[in-house]
């Protein structure tokens, strides 16, 4: 069974929960209800054999409604197929969290609450993973400035704003000389 | 009881005269110090892969006296700083240049250890010379080791240019006056 059945099957099996299912050059996405997430997902490791979690990750849509999505990208090692799950989920939402059926899960959440500040239900360990405890931000979550906000942990970290000089620093790739290309503040209005 | 030697060196002896140098203290010491720097590796980033090729033997640190890596800070003279200090990192960086006993000198190697390099983010310490004192820049993304070796001789030739012992001197007189 390749991915496009397994999709085909998912649709039988959870009907109304899949709200759409896309297909990009060969790889197969599943967008399915929250609440329907994680019977999914299990469905998904127990009877199609999607024994290998790849990555979580999590996009913020800023204005849109609900605002945030969760990604999840599934991989069998016995049928090498490989399937995306998406899930949107709203500010008030929390995520059922997945680390009870692939481990790897777990610092995988741990990231997007960090960074996006999702919050896990069940998670055992929700903790930051990149930025410090106390560190008060969501950095990747748009409305955080690409320059950083000024925070301060006494004896353990702070951090600052970040010089942009009207842009972000951007690389120009072409033919040019090294000064052309080399990574300069430019504000998107310039390109 | 044996024979004494028949001529006993007494008054001018050509040999030790002529290995006598007479210099200023200053001059001794400075000279004394940079012809043995010992480097704290502070490697974070992919500048520490060009800090350790400089060490390796194509580009041969010790041909200049400073291939003492110590990976313990109080055994240190120069910290090199290679690579992107993040704010997480960054206080630890600070624990242990403050460990470094005095005479301590601190290289900020690549664009990230000098200024944030290409890191312009929420992450990333915007040059290290906001938490400790900067003797040497040195600038290359990553810079290659004929610029680290540079920058070691530079600051070698600014330790040259040292007078701790007449400041010394100096502060001892205005005490006792």
């Amino acid at each position: 069974m390749n991915a496009a059945q397994m999709v085909q099957s998912l649709n039988e099996k959870f009907g109304d929960a899949i709200t759409a299912t896309t297909e990009f050059r060969g790889e197969q996405s599943v967008i399915v209800r929250l609440k329907s997430l994680k019977p999914l997902l299990r469905y998904c490791r127990d009877e199609m054999g999607f024994d290998y979690l790849i990555d979580i990750s999590s996009v913020d849509h800023n204005e849109q409604e609900p605002r945030f999505e969760m990604v999840y990208e599934l991989y069998g090692l016995t049928h090498h197929q490989h399937l995306r799950v998406k899930s949107t989920v709203s500010e008030d939402q929390t995520v059922p969290t997945v680390s009870d059926l692939w481990a790897t899960a777990n610092w995988h959440e741990r990231e997007v609450f960090d960074m996006m500040g999702l919050h896990f239900d069940g998670h055992p360990d929700l903790r930051r993973i990149l930025m410090w405890e106390g560190y008060p931000f969501h950095p990747l979550r748009k409305e955080f400035p690409l320059a950083g906000k000024p925070s301060d942990m006494p004896d353990v970290a702070f951090s600052g704003i970040a010089p942009l000089e009207g842009g972000p620093f951007v690389t120009s790739p072409s033919e040019a000389g090294t000064i052309e290309r080399e990574p300069r503040a430019k504000s998107f209005a310039e390109t | 009881m044996t024979d004494a030697p028949s001529t006993i060196p007494v008054g001018y002896d050509s040999k030790i005269e002529g290995n006598i140098v007479h210099t200023k203290l200053d001059a001794a010491i400075n000279w004394m110090r940079k012809s043995s720097l010992w480097p704290m590796p502070m490697g974070l980033a992919c500048c520490a892969i060009e800090m350790m090729a400089t060490a390796c033997s194509r580009y041969d640190m010790s041909r200049f006296g400073m291939e003492v890596f110590r990976f313990s800070p109080r055994q240190s003279d120069v910290m090199i700083v290679a690579g992107t200090v993040t704010y997480k990192m960054a206080l630890a960086v600070k624990r242990i240049w403050d460990q470094m006993p005095e005479p301590k000198w601190c290289i900020a190697m690549g664009a990230c250890a000098s200024s944030g390099g290409m890191y312009r983010s929420y992450a990333v310490l915007q040059g290290i010379d906001q938490l400790i004192p900067v003797d040497v820049y040195i600038s290359g993304c990553p810079p290659r080791p004929e610029a680290l070796l540079e920058g070691m001789m530079r600051l070698q030739k600014k330790i040259d240019t040292e007078h701790s012992f007449v400041e010394q001197k100096k502060e001892l007189i205005e005490q006792l006056s």
